[in-house]
């Protein structure tokens, strides 16, 4: 039942042309070290789904210096100035969300929902392209799911069957990515034993993850 | 001028009461945390209700930031949660308000504040909160640095949300949007009515009883 893996077999599942998840917010939370190995990896050509770009050459900002991603589809790209300009010399296909609307995606894509109805956006440039559904008199757009071929999460402790607890507003996006991948890979600040979280405790049930990088 | 951000700070704060749950922008609106109420709690989209003032240097917490990356404290009784229960509060309409910046806004209640040409930034969580808090306040400066108006008949810039805003406020006046237009609650003191229109470019309504800007802060 342990998950946990060596850093060798993790780099070995990036393909190009993967879609990769990953969780964090304006720089923690991130998977750091899960990046790094993407990053050594090589694999081009990928499309990042994540809440923003990071800071240049940080976190998920690594993956737009090293050329990696070609599409990319977040809520915030600001504090990454090397986003502004792959964007403009179209080496990154950029679609932004709202970011509610970003993590409902995701969050249906694991959850295994068909779309999810929401009103952020109306009348403005994010309705362009979507079907308008009205219920009870109130018109909403239709945001469809998101899924990843690879989540990349973060959490404060994992135990081996891959239970996970998140700490703080460290947590923000990573629960949600860590449904949404068909292969889920985690790094933990902490890996415990089995049976030392108590059930109650537990973020994400461990039924979602795959994979445990092994800390050193 | 930095006068002028605490008064329209002061003014802002002065619309929450204990109980209410608040998020406060970046900027600007962040300057409303000074003086807001004991029992007014903050949300951060990031993932946390109840958090209070920069903690102390060697306090810093990672795990514990707000949605602009600053370090947050955090106060008896916060609630951290992931994003997705943070925007169901935001849709929800459990939110007593959003306080946000304007790039324009007018007298439809139109707001434009993500996205300047040549600049590429992103809505961040600003269309969810215009869109779902209960009442949306706009804190501006009430013209650019080039001295126009950023109160319009029409916004130009691409809407961060479609009649969503419900207060204005600047260091000249306070603003209710409502379905004949902009009302005018309060007004600086010694500004005249035609000195106010002149700096605004949106017909304002002049209701009988106006109050100071003084006695309102």
């Amino acid at each position: 039942m342990d998950k946990v893996i060596a850093k060798e077999a993790v780099g070995a599942l990036f393909k190009d042309g993967q879609t990769v998840m990953i969780g964090g917010f304006a720089n923690h939370g991130n998977p750091k070290r899960l990046i790094d190995v993407l990053v050594e990896s090589g694999a081009r050509g990928l499309t990042v789904i994540s809440n923003d770009s990071g800071d240049p050459d940080y976190t998920t900002g690594r993956l737009v210096r090293s050329g990696q991603a070609t599409r990319w589809i977040c809520s915030h790209v600001g504090m990454n100035p090397e986003m502004g300009k792959a964007v403009a010399e179209g080496r990154i296909d950029l679609e932004l969300n709202p970011q509610g609307t970003l993590a409902e995606r995701i969050r249906s894509g694991g959850a295994g929902v068909g779309g999810v109805l929401l009103r952020t956006g109306l009348g403005t440039v994010i309705e362009e392209g979507k079907r308008k559904i009205e219920v009870d008199g109130v018109e909403y757009l239709l945001e469809t799911p998101l899924r990843a071929d690879i989540a990349l999460v973060h959490a404060r402790k994992a135990d081996g069957c891959g239970n996970l607890v998140y700490r703080g507003t460290s947590r923000n996006f990573n629960p949600l990515v860590a449904m949404a991948g068909r292969i889920v890979v985690v790094e933990a600040e902490e890996i415990v034993p089995i049976g030392s979280l108590d059930p109650d405790e537990i973020h994400t049930p461990g039924i979602f993850v795959h994979m445990i990088l092994a800390n050193d | 001028m930095s006068d002028t951000k605490e008064t329209i700070a002061r003014i802002v704060a002065r619309f929450f009461k204990p109980g209410d749950v608040v998020n406060l922008g970046i900027g600007l609106p962040t300057l409303v945390a000074n003086y807001i109420e004991d029992g007014v709690r903050l949300h951060t989209e990031n993932g946390l209700i109840g958090y209070g003032q920069t903690p102390p240097a060697g306090q810093e917490d990672d795990d514990f930031t707000g949605a602009g990356a600053q370090y947050i404290s955090v106060l008896p009784g916060a609630a951290s949660f992931d994003s997705g229960t943070s925007f169901a509060i935001v849709r929800g309409g459990h939110l007593a308000a959003t306080v946000l910046g304007a790039l324009e806004v007018d007298e439809l209640g139109n707001l434009a504040n993500w996205s300047l040409p040549g600049k590429l930034v992103g809505m961040g969580g600003a269309m969810d909160l215009v869109t779902g808090a209960k009442r949306v306040v706009v804190v501006t400066e009430h013209c650019n640095k080039k001295g126009e108006p950023k109160i319009l008949e029409r916004c130009t810039l691409p809407l961060t949300g479609a009649r969503v805003v419900t207060n204005i406020v600047t260091e000249l006046c306070v603003l209710d949007v409502t379905a004949d237009g902009l009302v005018v609650h309060a007004m600086a003191k010694g500004l005249s009515r035609e000195e106010l229109q002149a700096k605004t470019a949106a017909r304002l309504i002049f209701p009988g009883s106006i109050e100071e800007i003084a006695e309102t802060a």
